[in-house]
């Protein structure tokens, strides 16, 4: 197991290797399909972005809403290939360090993670009780009009996550499917 | 002929909401100790547990097991003898999921317009899905659907050459293609026949029989089970990370057809396998 603090610096984030068990502690931030397309239109256009991403990471998250006395809802992952259109100009041009989300990544994402060494972990989708219970504080910091939407910064102590793609191109998906998958076919009669 | 007030198809309504939501079934508690028996993968055994420590909590607490408290999908079997007094019936099952969604503090997931994108606010309005039947009961069953497992879904027309292997290498595509998006362990529903709307209906619907409960019909029932044991194969595993188990379940769900067509659909679930039934 492994206990890591945000910022994620470069070093820490090339020493991890796809299915170590980590535990980061800090300020992350949210964001998901809305903000995603709204981040890569306003740099398309030149614009600035509302928050800093360099060393950051970006949990792929759309939270309950707080009940009374809570910091927040639920609050798993959602499927990061929908941010995949927008992963890598948020990685390349922006330095952005990390990714949490649920799901595989395009050979897009994976190949920007590796020339500017980000990592994408995982938390375990629809455990959204449990990993509510990492996170301390919950803040809007940009685009409050999108709800669920906006990013948030969250702080969260020993949140849990996998690491599912390393920044040397290792994909946990491929390797987990490959080691228990029996061969094709194997148990259909026709 | 029997009277049912609105008021009272919307209270029952916000409940199951509420409780869909949060308190998953006793076949599901089954399958998942059956899962955690069988999983070989140290990380899909850790998994399956946490997932069952996550439903746990959930169930005392009230909390939603999952955040995506999804799109309200709502069965509804009524009797032709009922007739609903004090306001209409697609009225009265809105009004139920805009309360249940609020007091529940789920989340509001419903885009008003597929184009333009604007949340509704209150998770209306739900999927209706309403059967006429004999008698003067009205069964309502909501069943939250979230979208990292339905958008893995699909249908296909299949020739009917292609027969039961055509219908087995489609169903086996959807889910290798779908890998860990769906949230695995899944349940898969699907359809076989109809036509091109009936199918998916048919895979949705099958998604509400309880978990280890075979097709009446014996050859479907073993369609079922070989199916089973073909996803199983994939490695796929909890959460998509490899492992022996990637689904809880296949039910299927069958309807006559064109005697040109095979219509098969497939409608993916995720471990959330969750719904929740009154009968007024």
């Amino acid at each position: 197991m492994f206990r890591i603090k945000t910022p994620l610096d470069e070093a820490t984030a090339r020493s991890l290797r796809a299915g170590d068990q980590v535990l980061i502690s800090g300020t992350i931030l949210t964001g998901r399909d809305a903000a995603h397309k709204r981040m890569v239109e306003t740099l398309r256009a030149g614009g600035e972005l509302p928050v800093e991403l360099r060393d950051q990471i970006i949990y792929y998250v759309g939270p309950c809403p707080a009940r009374p006395g809570k910091v927040i809802g639920s609050a798993g992952p959602t499927t990061s290939g929908r941010m995949d259109a927008y992963a890598p100009l948020l990685i390349r041009e922006k330095g952005l360090r990390g990714m949490i989300g649920k799901g595989g990544r395009s050979p897009e994402v994976i190949r920007a993670m590796q020339e500017a060494c980000a990592v994408y972990f995982l938390a375990i989708g629809g455990a959204g009780v449990l990993l509510a219970r990492h996170i301390k504080k919950a803040t809007v910091v940009a685009y409050e009009d999108l709800g669920p939407e906006a990013i948030y910064c969250l702080e969260v102590e020993e949140f849990p996550v996998i690491v599912g793609i390393d920044c040397h191109g290792n994909d946990l998906y491929t390797i987990g499917r490959a080691k228990y998958r029996h061969t094709p076919g194997c148990c259909m009669k026709a | 002929m029997r009277e049912i007030n609105a008021r009272e198809i919307t209270a029952t309504v916000a409940r199951l909401c509420i409780e869909a939501c949060s308190v998953m079934g006793p076949d599901w508690w089954q399958a998942m100790a059956a899962a955690q028996a069988r999983e070989e993968a140290p990380l899909g055994r850790d998994i399956l547990l946490q997932l069952q420590e996550n439903a746990r909590l959930a169930a005392r607490t009230g909390e939603p097991i999952c955040q995506d408290t999804g799109v309200a999908v709502v069965f509804v079997e009524l009797g032709q003898e009922v007739h609903v007094t004090a306001g209409n019936l697609y009225d009265a099952i809105n009004a139920g999921v805009r309360q249940g969604y609020t007091e529940g503090y789920l989340r509001k997931s419903v885009v008003d317009d597929p184009l333009l994108r604007k949340n509704t606010g209150d998770n209306t309005p739900a999927i209706i899905h309403t059967e006429i039947v004999e008698g003067e009961h009205l069964k309502i069953t909501v069943a939250p659907k979230g979208a990292g497992s339905e958008n893995m879904s699909g249908v296909k027309m299949l020739k009917p050459a292609d027969g039961v292997a055509g219908i087995k290498k489609y169903v086996l595509q959807v889910v290798e293609e779908a890998g860990g998006n769906p949230c695995p362990p899944i349940v898969a529903g699907v359809g076989i026949g109809g036509n091109l709307e009936k199918a998916p209906y048919l895979a949705k619907k099958a998604l509400l029989r309880p978990l280890g409960q075979r097709h009446p019909l014996s050859h479907v029932a073993a369609l079922e089970e070989e199916l089973l044991a073909a996803i199983n194969a994939t490695g796929i595993g909890p959460q998509g990370l490899g492992g022996r188990v990637t689904a809880l379940d296949v039910h299927i769900e069958i309807y006559p057809t064109h005697i040109a067509s095979l219509p098969v659909a497939v409608n993916l679930q995720c471990h959330a396998a969750r719904h929740a039934t009154a009968i007024l």
